[in-house]
């Protein structure tokens, strides 16, 4: 019975996103209500499972698609850390899509794709190997290109095709790798420290090809430079498809392939062994750097942000590309809260952007009064990002640099206080503007309500804005993000 | 072993029967008495794949005549499979045809009993094994074929279908010429004891070159595609997707078996090669030119040519691995063009156009036909997870064996650009700037017809999930020689 | 010494047929190249069976077949044709404007 649970988990998004197709525009009680729903038996099953993980029983489906080769969906503690972000960071975003689109068109659409994305997601978190992590990586490309292309105008049509073009290329190149990879040394699940160290130094040129084509794969997804820039084009996309794309959905599964690639399918010894380790990260403090540079330099708030997640996540990848137990915690545990800043930070220029119709920076002049609470969490999330102790930013910047020192690689420590700088001098300047500047005398939108911020927007963005800031500040606590990765980290590096 | 030769000769002579027996009935009746008789298709498949599974090739002396004057009727894995997908075909084809084809209207009156000969032909044409009696399925298959494209009488198909038959004719005396060498030279004309009997040489690799020129024309392979595009894309309602869904995989099956069955051991790297850079001629080609159509049934069409190449790279290959891809693209491409032209038949018929700029809004309109185009459309760009996902997979894997990369390459491109072409239409349709501007006045299709193009569509996907019996009843009947491990 | 006579002669015709197939642009004389065509492959398959000895039954019987097959083909044919004629007025498909409407 219990091998159903892994599966469980992914069709229950996948149901509810059919059954919103079913239900049409205008049911829309039935639509919140199955939305919801699902978010919250999903949250439940991510519970329950968390529960079979520790006492040891973790869940495993398994279905042959071709002879050896097997869809896989299982648990463990690292599949759990994404899944779990997922479930919780879906249930918000669908209260705050929800409040968001009130009144638009084409929600059904949107909602439908929205829960069969949160279903690749899953699939994407719960892939016991490669392959079947590939089926849910192609499976979120699919249903993750009409959310872009959703206003249907023409810069997001623009947008969506760009989209596809990276990633599609991307998978392209991924399926090759992947083919040569189970050719080379047959079909394998992930497994703690990869495993491949038993083919023989003959192979470690076509090991090494692989590898770059498998980071290719993941990297465009990941938006690692020069794969990147489909990443601010698809910004044309509503809030809370940007909220979740740079946070949880697309942008993370291509962080996650690259953890699962290093950790679970070569192993940190021999991505060390083959020199991948430095090509890896040399391209992620590359990323870092260039994301940063480009988010200087954007006036609008939603590309600033969109280049200040190519630069943030490729912290993950640094992370686990320098390797050692410090910094792969650090790597890993920016997984959790990039996510959770970055979505707060979205959903904050969604809230600005739909109520007053902010979209640029100068427009964010004395908005701190208009609405506080809303920049209160920009705030917040604004210097976690920068990593001002003791937010979930510094904690995750602490541990990549204590981490690289403490494998030698003292090149990352410049990397991370030029990135530092450089956060500080794109996030500053507007947190500075919304609390320090006067108000204008007239907003883009004209102002007809004299309470601007409605529950559906600001309770979301303000509870992930305070998970964030918790997460830093309870970072020892045993049930902390940071305290999971340490020891889902330790497994890797006995 | 009763119920076996009842059940083959059922599988002919049900279709065949039913030409003759619907004039004795009135309007309606004959179309459900005929879908009742497809309906029985696979009732009678499931004996013979019993048979098959426990691993007996089937062999039926028709009338206890046997080789070389007799007809013997054969039935391995491989014909299994291709029956199979006629089979399932035909059931949503047919149901889509009751509303599509009237049988009480005047269009009825012409489809319903060709469509009988057509399926009798394709269905004996599996269970051939001789040289002659293929040519003879064959061309009633293209007879029937033709007729059927031109049963609406507008000028577009009825000159498309005076092309095809033309080339068809062409392809046939050709194939007959290198028949009567054969059978000059071995005095056998039974696939197998042609394949012992024949020695290499001037006379039989001329046969060979006239035998696969032919069947290239029937299967419309590039450059022979030129036919096909028109064809299929102006043939009307379902009798595009029969054409592509199951007509041109037959003469491929030809292809395959001839070339391996009979040539398998005669070691001609260079023809093969050549037949394999057809096949990426079709790929590129076809896919460019999808890229650029106006109108959606000649996307489709034009994808068909695409599809097709896919399987060509068997020859070069000729693995076990890549014989796997290629039976396994047959039928997925099969499953789904099938239900890529339903859907398309649908959405021309409610809108009363088929061009691309006029099918913005598709999504509110005919929500479900899009639905079953899209799911389609996964399969064809080989996404996971879909029958088009596992075919892909077998034939990059099988190339990754034999090092080729050249053709490993090609395939990723060929997705690459179905997925450019595929795109391309399903974005018109629910994501054009232009929206509402498509046509104001439209009804919706039929129910039925609706679900007959989901039906196929959702079996095209499924296909992705049950790999395991084709690819063992594959395994089962690999060529007798000439074939990498 | 026959033999070589027979294959002479159905090579000529089947180039004539060839010709007439490419060139003509009538549909019906394109029909008859067709069937000039098959007349030579039928000759053919009769020397390539029969030789010098006693006539082969089988042979005989596929250009049998092959011959009904060929006739109902061009009569069906010739059905298409006249359908052409009547919608376009025209009984040949060489023009080339019909790629889309």
């Amino acid at each position: 019975m219990m091998e159903w649970l892994p599966l469980a988990m992914v069709m229950v998004s996948l149901i509810a996103g059919v059954a919103i197709f079913l239900l049409g525009e205008q049911r829309q009680l039935a639509r919140t209500l199955l939305n919801l729903g699902a978010a919250l038996v999903k949250l439940a099953l991510v519970a329950f499972i968390s529960m079979l993980v520790i006492v040891d029983q973790a869940p495993e489906f398994r279905l042959a698609l071709l002879p050896g080769l097997d869809l896989v969906l299982r648990a463990d503690a690292l599949s759990l850390l994404f899944t779990t972000l997922s479930a919780v960071l879906w249930l918000i975003t669908t209260v705050y899509a929800i409040a968001y689109l009130e009144r638009s068109e084409n929600r059904a659409r949107f909602f439908g794709f929205f829960s069969i994305c949160v279903a690749s997601t899953m699939g994407i978190a719960m892939a016991g190997n490669l392959f079947t992590f590939f089926i849910f990586y192609e499976l979120l490309t699919l249903a993750t290109w009409p959310l872009v292309a959703h206003s249907g105008t023409r810069a997001a049509i623009l947008g969506a095709r760009s989209y596809l073009r990276y990633t599609l290329t991307g998978s392209a190149v991924f399926l090759v790798g992947l083919i040569w990879l189970y050719g080379l040394a047959g079909s394998r699940d992930f497994i703690v420290g990869g495993g491949l160290d038993e083919i023989g130094i003959d192979e470690h040129v076509e090991l090494r090809i692989i590898f770059v084509f498998l980071v290719i794969g993941m990297g465009v997804k990941a938006a690692l430079v020069p794969m990147h820039s489909w990443l601010p084009k698809a910004m044309v996309a509503p809030a809370p498809v940007s909220a979740l794309l740079h946070a949880v959905a697309v942008v993370k599964a291509g962080a996650f392939g690259l953890v699962r690639l290093v950790e679970d399918v070569y192993g940190p010894e021999l991505v060390a062994e083959l020199g991948m380790g430095h090509l890896l990260a040399v391209a992620a403090a590359f990323t870092i750097i260039y994301g940063s540079v480009m988010a200087l330099r954007q006036t609008d708030i939603k590309r600033r942000l969109a280049f200040s997640t190519v630069s943030q996540v490729s912290y993950i990848t640094l992370g686990i590309a320098v390797g050692g137990v410090m910094a792969t915690t650090g790597g890993m545990v920016h997984l959790v809260h990039q996510g959770l800043m970055k979505i707060t930070l979205f959903f904050c220029a969604g809230i600005f952007a739909a109520v007053l119709g902010v979209k640029h920076i100068d427009q964010l002049e004395g908005l701190g009064r208009r609405m506080p609470w809303t920049a209160l969490s920009f705030t917040v999330a604004g210097l976690g990002m920068i990593g001002l102790p003791p937010m979930a930013g510094f904690v995750s910047k602490y541990h990549l640099g204590a981490g690289a020192v403490a494998v030698g690689a003292w090149w990352v420590i410049p990397v991370l206080i030029a990135s530092t700088l450089l956060n500080a001098a794109y996030f500053l300047p507007l947190i500075k503007r919304m609390w320090m500047d006067p108000e204008p005398d007239q907003w883009p939108h004209p102002v007809t309500l004299s309470r601007l911020e409605t529950g559906g927007l600001v309770v979301p963005t303000v509870l992930t804005a305070a998970i964030s800031v918790l997460v830093g500040l309870f970072a020892a606590h045993p049930l902390s993000p940071l305290s999971w990765v340490l020891g889902i980290v330790t497994e890797y590096f006995p | 072993m009763t119920m076996i030769a009842e059940s083959l000769a059922g599988l002919v002579f049900i279709p065949l029967g039913m030409p003759l027996l619907v004039l004795l009935l009135p309007g309606r009746a004959r179309g459900y008495l005929c879908f009742a008789a497809v309906l029985a298709l696979p009732l009678c498949l499931l004996p013979l794949t019993q048979e098959v599974w426990s691993g007996n090739e089937i062999t039926l002396a028709l009338a206890e005549f046997h080789p070389p004057l007799g007809i013997v009727w054969y039935l391995d894995g491989l014909a299994l499979i291709m029956l199979w997908l006629t089979a399932i075909v035909a059931v949503p084809v047919s149901l889509h045809a009751l509303t599509s084809f009237p049988p009480n209207e005047e269009s009825g009156r012409g489809f319903w009993p060709l469509w009988m000969m057509l399926l009798a032909g394709i269905n004996a044409l599996f269970l051939s094994a001789d040289l002659f009696n293929l040519y003879v399925t064959l061309e009633m298959i293209t007879l029937a074929g033709v007729a059927m494209i031109g049963i609406g009488g507008k000028a577009l198909a009825l000159k498309a279908a005076m092309r095809y038959l033309l080339l068809g004719l062409l392809a046939s005396v050709l194939y007959l010429l290198a028949v009567g060498l054969i059978y000059g030279q071995t005095g056998a004309l039974d696939i197998y004891l042609v394949g012992e009997r024949l020695e290499t040489g001037h006379l039989a690799s001329t046969a060979l070159v006239l035998m696969m020129t032919g069947l290239l024309v029937k299967s419309a392979i590039f450059p022979m595609h030129v036919w096909l595009p028109a064809a299929h894309g102006n043939a009307p309602g379902p009798v595009s997707a029969i054409l592509s869904g199951l007509v041109v995989k037959v003469s491929l099956y030809m292809l395959i078996r001839i070339w391996f069955w009979i040539a398998g051991d005669w070691e001609l790297p260079a023809a093969a090669t050549a037949l394999g850079l057809l096949g990426a001629g079709a790929i590129l080609y076809g896919s460019v030119a999808a890229l650029v159509q106006p109108r959606l049934k000649m996307v489709i069409a034009y994808s068909t040519v695409a599809q097709l190449g896919y399987v060509m790279i068997l020859f070069p290959l000729a693995s076990v691995g890549a014989f796997r891809a290629a039976s396994y693209q047959l039928l997925a491409h099969g499953l789904a063009k099938a239900a890529m032209f339903l859907a398309a038949a649908n959405i021309l018929k409610s809108l009363g156009t088929d061009r691309l700029n006029a099918l913005t809004d598709l999504d509110r309109k005919m929500p479900v036909d899009l639905f079953a185009f899209t799911l389609a459309a996964v399969s064809i760009m080989g996404l996971p997870p879909s029958g088009g996902f596992l075919a892909k997979w077998l034939l990059l894997e099988a190339a990754w064996k034999q090092d080729a990369w050249g053709w490993l390459v090609l395939v990723s491109v060929g997705s690459l650009l179905s997925a450019a072409y595929l795109f391309r239409v399903i974005a018109l349709t629910c994501f054009h700037p232009g929206r509402r501007h498509g046509p104001t006045r439209w009804q919706p299709p039929p129910s039925s017809a609706t679900n007959a193009a989901l039906i196929l569509a959702l079996l095209a996907i499924a296909a992705g999930f049950t790999s395991a019996p084709v690819l063992d009843l594959i395994d089962a009947s690999l060529p007798p020689g000439g074939i990498w491990p | 010494m026959t033999e070589v006579v027979f294959v002479l002669a159905a090579s000529l015709v089947f180039g004539i047929g060839v010709w007439g197939l490419l060139i003509a642009e009538h549909l019906l004389r394109k029909l008859l190249a067709l069937n000039v065509m098959s007349s030579s492959v039928f000759v053919i398959m009769l020397v390539a069976a029969g030789g010098n000895a006693s006539p082969d039954p089988v042979a005989q019987a596929l250009i049998l077949t092959g011959i009904v097959i060929a006739v109902a083909a061009t009569a069906f044919a010739l059905a298409l044709m006249i359908s052409i004629y009547r919608e376009t007025g025209r009984a040949s498909i060489t023009d080339e404007d019909d790629d889309d409407r």
